[in-house]
């Protein structure tokens, strides 16, 4: 759905900041979460995880737990089937191990209890078997030939000789001819960097509760991104018709991708059916860092070739990925996102991806981006000072713009890369003065955006208000957003308009609430179901003054005769219609599914001033402004929250965060002590400049904002860390003891 | 696991004496509770010490401050008389984990949980600190370095627990400061830390030190050598520095998931350089 | 283990209920009374999320024993709010946008008024400092930090 020709519509709703609707809520306590749902005659789940990295599981014997007095059920990877399809079978041995355990977390068993305390006290009764196997956890080792095997026959077709088969897969894009290109510089910077794992930290842990009822019918209430992906996993799992599983999704304790599929649910679905009775699981903090999806690890080598003047003549990056125990195409958005940002002659990247003994990978805010564009940024910027060069002309002068066959491979259509860096030139940021141990550092940013599959369903009341239904969780605001759009698409004030997010029997399917998809899709859906709705109110207005459907317009909130020929009448408003519509012809509604595309990609810029102590190695974020295109911001405090909290996320993987493995395989900080999010006080304010260059694949302009950015910042401060000490950075987190050793080695 | 709440001293220790299985006091709970709900300890008997008379008291005696066992760090920050005393010892409790912790935590909880980087005992420690402790055999006092044994073990014996900690009065022109580090601003366990308590002449010129070392060995150290290099000096350059080599030269410290054996024996020296200076200043010398 | 009878004050309410020894404050106001609002983010007093305050002092109530709670006064996010009039914290963390997930939004408004309450004109970095043991993963802490001073502005001049 194209953008609208009156491109500089005056907006009345959409670009204000109106309170969101569930504010009070939220405020107050009364908002319901994952956790905080009961049912009558509920159990508690609570499941037994592999103390090992990697183990065969020779025997499990429950008996002892399943005679302890209130155990209500104990479910194995016996009690699951075996689905057909490959990639479902995938989810549920991550959610319950088959025949290995196959990472540090990885479930083995489950109990349903009267109490929580009966069943911890179970899972101590239960005796597992276990062959302690090697195990591998580092990407590049486990690429290597003689790598322990985390799951044979995994490895990708044509596994070339010398890599191990834990490599899956294999990704390549590009164009140009590279040589050449190398050619024509007159620097080429070859570089190779690591990035830690991270875990997208959402402060609510996983939590369910499942009812399944002798006649299959099953309920299930959830906090997730996407119910109807996990009614479908579940389904199959279960082996059940996706119509008898009803899953609600809770208000959503933060997700940033970590929750868009199952974990605990299938078990939980077990339990209750094994048990006859409701059964809730709610993960400790602990588990959701040992068994949930963190993000890739990756290895990268970049190598670009640049002329004096700052025009980058070849690039290339090979990647190399690890996602935990089952197979992981991350490596492929990594390979397409790395060079994004430029307008390059000749590039090419390669991507591989590798499996470990990690917990399966999850999306984390733009999966498999920020570590590609780390390390592509990073050359860029050792580059500009190696060529004395601003880094800021030379992201310019090579950016990529409307009419650029993009590294990827599509051309792009108006993006704001352009008019994002001139914003950060003319910034008084960017001309500020630095003091001693201080750097400034900068970096573009990248995503692609999605659409996908969604419906909306809007229906007017008798007095005039709205509902609409839509069937994506709201992790960013965006009910409030949806809520303006149908608004300022039916001219009634945002007040008479309340949108839901409805259970998978409310709704059709809706894609998950990932790749920035929903304020997009979901908004350009909102925004066609109420056209619709105007389409069938005029037709009603029509039929009252006895003229023709198309001699009714629709402006403003009324209904009005198209000109002189039409007729003289008094304009109707959309309250007037409603009331009456049970006389016009019965209540009015409008809907609309698609599969939406035209999500148009998103660019940002940042930047960041940091401060290095050069006798510890602690390194200060002094100042820190974000630039990025919104195409059109609906709710503009929200699309500042996406570019807020994306930024510090990336601070935190800059810095301080990081999966700790140990020689034995085990997560040595599954702890938000030792998993350091930053806190409050290690951050300055995070100043934004939203940038509109309207997306014409959408009504109102608007791209997808959450994920772009998270990306910049991994670049931007290591840019920043790496000027302010003279001395360049090759690997993620940039901790203390990280900063000291590459000083105390520098001439 | 049982709960018991002793309004008496003599209640407390026969409930700890007597008790045959795992016993644990509860003061402020912020490392009992936690371990318990880790899975790590599974206590038979819980000793709530709050009810006992004085136990949430700080008193002036002997010029010096007789701190109650259950004196939480909220608390402690809010007496005007012990931050200006010791304000080393305050600002290292302080700095233990958040407000919500600093509601609840105690020192001598901090103390007894044994670990060799908690924030509170570097600071005691160079405030030759004496706690009190009451036991099957009556009261004694203790000094504070004696508690710890290792990680994890104190020295206390069956029946006994810590009623106050006594903070000593000190001479004008004496003060002290704790410095951490931590790779956040807050929220950590200290990855190296070091206490400076010390004392000056009227010219300015230290004449009495004590240096500690936290989370660099299996206990907090007290430093002899390196606060012999500041004593006689005005902590002009080459004692400090020669400080800071006497203080990473005693580390023997652990590379694990929160510093590295390199950098937390680096970073002792130039922790502690800097402590003696904020310290030098609190206690009125010019630099 | 035999369960303990206990007899408290919620947010000035007279308030029964009975406990195991070793169940969390948390887990009692959650699972015993209905008061939902605190939750469960880490149980180790690293995130915040159950904050509470206890006799006037925040705390983390996972990190207090139900049984501690007698005769004691709990103020949860339950009681913050005046029948339907919302104190200046909850209205400005709606009024700023404050909050996304809202997961962490009970805790950080428990605690920033027990801070206004000690120290009704704080500075920015006191505010971070403050609340640097609650948690906040979707909002980069900046509109956090705003709404509780535009509160606090509020509060003062009130």
């Amino acid at each position: 759905m194209a953008l609208d020709e009156n491109g500089k519509r005056i907006f009345k709703v959409v670009g204000t900041r109106p309170p969101r609707p569930d504010g009070i809520d939220k405020v107050t306590g009364r908002a319901m979460y994952g956790a905080d749902a009961t049912a009558p005659g509920m159990l508690q789940g609570h499941i037994l995880r592999s103390p090992h990295a990697h183990a065969r599981i020779k025997s499990i014997d429950t008996s002892e737990a399943e005679a302890l007095s209130g155990v209500k059920a104990v479910v194995t990877a016996k009690d699951f089937g075996l689905p057909d399809d490959e990639s479902v079978l995938d989810v549920q041995d991550n959610c319950m191990a088959r025949d290995k355990a196959l990472y540090d977390g990885h479930p083995v068993a489950a109990v349903a209890a009267s109490s929580a305390a009966i069943a911890k006290k179970a899972l101590k009764l239960i005796k597992v078997d276990y062959e302690i196997l090697p195990h591998v956890t580092d990407v590049d080792e486990a690429m290597k030939p003689d790598a322990p095997i985390v799951q044979t026959g995994r490895a990708m077709e044509d596994l070339p000789d010398g890599l191990s088969e834990n490599v899956t897969y294999h990704f390549e894009f590009g164009h140009g001819d590279m040589d050449a290109g190398f050619a024509k510089a007159d620097k080429i910077i070859e570089r190779s960097f690591k990035t830690a794992a991270t875990h997208q930290g959402y402060i609510e842990p996983h939590a369910c509760l499942a009812s399944m009822n002798s006649d299959g019918k099953g309920e299930l209430w959830c906090c997730t991104q996407g119910q109807f992906y996990v009614r479908e996993l579940c389904a199959d799992i279960m082996q059940m018709d996706a119509s008898q599983l009803r899953v609600t999704a809770s208000e959503i304790g933060g997700g940033f991708g970590g929750k868009t599929t199952v974990f605990i649910e299938p078990v939980a679905l077990a339990l209750s059916r094994k048990s006859g009775r409701p059964v809730k699981i709610v993960m400790t903090r602990d588990e959701v860092f040992r068994a949930t999806g963190p993000t890739v690890s990756s290895s990268t080598d970049v190598k670009i070739g640049m002329t004096k003047d700052g025009r980058i003549t070849a690039a290339h990056a090979t990647l190399r990925y690890q996602g935990g125990a089952f197979p992981c195409g991350t490596v492929q958005f990594g390979a397409q996102s790395a060079f994004a940002a430029y307008d390059l002659e000749a590039v090419q990247t390669i991507g591989w991806s590798a499996l470990t003994n990690r917990p399966k990978e999850a999306a984390y805010r733009a999966p498999g981006a920020p570590m590609a564009i780390y390390a592509v940024e990073s050359v860029v910027d050792e580059l500009c000072q190696e060529l004395n060069l601003d880094p800021l002309d030379v992201r310019l002068k090579n950016a990529a713009q409307k009419g650029t066959k993009s590294s990827y491979g599509p051309t792009f259509d108006d993006i704001g890369l352009k008019a994002t860096l001139d914003a950060a030139k003319a910034h008084p940021h960017y001309a500020a003065p630095l003091g001693p141990n201080q750097g400034r550092g900068l970096s573009c940013g990248f995503w692609f955006n999605f659409g996908g599959n969604t419906c909306v369903s809007m229906n007017l009341n008798f007095d005039g208000t709205v509902g609409i239904t839509e069937g994506n969780p709201d992790i960013g605001g965006s009910r409030a957003s949806i809520s303006q759009m149908a608004a300022e698409e039916l001219g009634i004030p945002y007040e008479k308009v309340r949108t839901i997010v409805a259970d998978t029997n409310s709704i059709g399917h809706n894609d998950v609430t990932d790749g920035s998809r929903v304020t997009f899709a979901v908004g350009l859906a909102t925004i066609k179901a109420a056209r619709e709705a105007i389409k069938e109110m005029c037709t009603r207005v029509a039929k009252i003054w006895d003229i023709d459907a198309d001699a009714v317009y629709w402006e403003d909130g009324y209904a009005k005769p198209s000109g002189p020929n039409a007729g003289t009448f008094d304009p109707m408003s959309l309250e007037e219609i409603a009331a009456i519509s049970a006389q016009t012809g019965g209540p009015i509604a409008g809907h609309h599914e698609v599969n939406a595309d035209g999500a148009g990609v998103s660019f940002g810029v940042h930047l960041v001033d940091v401060e290095v102590d050069p006798e510890t190695g602690a390194t200060t974020v002094l100042r820190y402004t974000v630039f990025q295109d919104a195409g059109k911001a609906i709710h503009p405090d929200y699309v500042e929250g996406q570019m807020q909290g994306g930024a510090v996320q990336g601070i935190g993987w800059a810095l301080n965060e990081e999966y700790i493995y140990g020689e034995d395989g085990l997560l040595q900080n599954p702890s938000l002590l030792d998993y350091r999010i930053p806190v409050a006080s290690d951050l300055p304010n995070i100043d934004t400049v939203i940038l509109e260059i309207p997306n014409p694949g959408h009504p109102y302009g608007v791209r997808g904002v959450g994920e772009t950015p998270i990306v910049p910042p991994l670049a931007a401060i290591s840019n920043a860390v790496s000027r302010a000490l003279d001395l360049r950075m090759f690997e993620l987190p940039m901790s203390p003891p990280k900063i000291l050793k590459a000083l105390s080695s520098k001439v | 696991m049982r709960y018991a709440k002793p309004t008496t001293t003599a209640q407390a220790v026969s409930l700890l004496n007597e008790e045959q299985g795992i016993s644990r006091i509860l003061s402020g709970g912020t490392d009992v509770l936690v371990q318990i709900k880790a899975g790590m300890l599974e206590p038979d008997l819980i000793v709530d010490i709050k009810h006992l008379e004085g136990i949430k008291d700080i008193t002036l005696e002997d010029g010096g401050y007789r701190i109650g066992a259950a004196v939480s760090g909220a608390q402690l920050g809010e007496h005007e008389g012990v931050a200006a005393l010791w304000p080393g010892v305050v600002e290292g409790f302080e700095l233990i984990g958040s407000t919500q912790v600093q509601g609840r935590a105690t020192m001598a909880g901090n103390l007894c949980n044994g670990s060799p980087a908690a924030d509170s005992v570097p600071g005691l420690i160079t405030a030759d600190a004496i706690a009190r402790i009451e036991g099957p055999d009556g009261t004694r006092d203790c000094a504070i370095i004696d508690i710890p044994v290792s990680p994890g073990k104190i020295s206390l014996a069956k029946g006994e627990f810590i009623t106050s900690i006594y903070l000593p009065k000190r001479p004008e022109r004496a003060s002290d400061a704790y410095l951490r580090f931590i790779p956040r601003t807050e929220m950590d366990i200290a990855v190296v830390a070091a206490a400076v308590s010390l004392e000056l002449d009227v010219d300015g010129v230290c004449i009495k030190a004590r240096v500690s070392l936290g989370a660099v060995a299996p206990t907090v150290l007290l430093v002899e050598t390196a606060a012999d290099c500041i004593v006689g000096t005005k902590l002009d350059d080459a004692a400090l520095e020669a400080l800071s080599v006497a203080c990473s030269a005693v580390c023997n410290p652990i590379d694990d998931k929160r510093g590295t054996i390199e950098f937390r024996t680096h970073t002792a020296g130039v922790l502690a350089k800097r402590a003696a200076l904020i310290a030098y200043g609190r206690a009125g010398g010019q630099k | 283990m035999k369960n303990i009878h206990v007899s408290t004050t919620i947010n000035g309410d007279p308030t029964e209920f009975i406990c195991n020894p070793d169940e969390s404050l948390l887990d009692v106001l959650r699972n015993r009374l209905g008061l939902t609002g605190a939750k469960e983010g880490c149980g180790t007093g690293d995130c915040g999320a159950c904050s509470v305050t206890v006799n006037g002092r925040l705390v983390c109530s996972c990190l207090v024993l139900g049984v501690e709670a007698e005769a004691a006064e709990v103020e949860t996010i339950e009681g913050m709010a005046n029948g339907e009039k919302l104190h200046p914290l909850q209205q400005h963390f709606i009024d700023g946008a404050a909050l996304q997930c809202g997961v962490c939004t009970p805790g950080i408004l428990v605690a920033a008024k027990a801070l206004l309450e000690k120290n009704p004109n704080p500075t920015d970095t006191e505010v971070r400092y403050w609340l640097a043991g609650n948690l906040c993963r979707c909002t980069g802490y900046d509109k956090i930090i705003k709404a509780v001073q535009s509160a606090a502005a509020e509060m003062r001049g009130a």
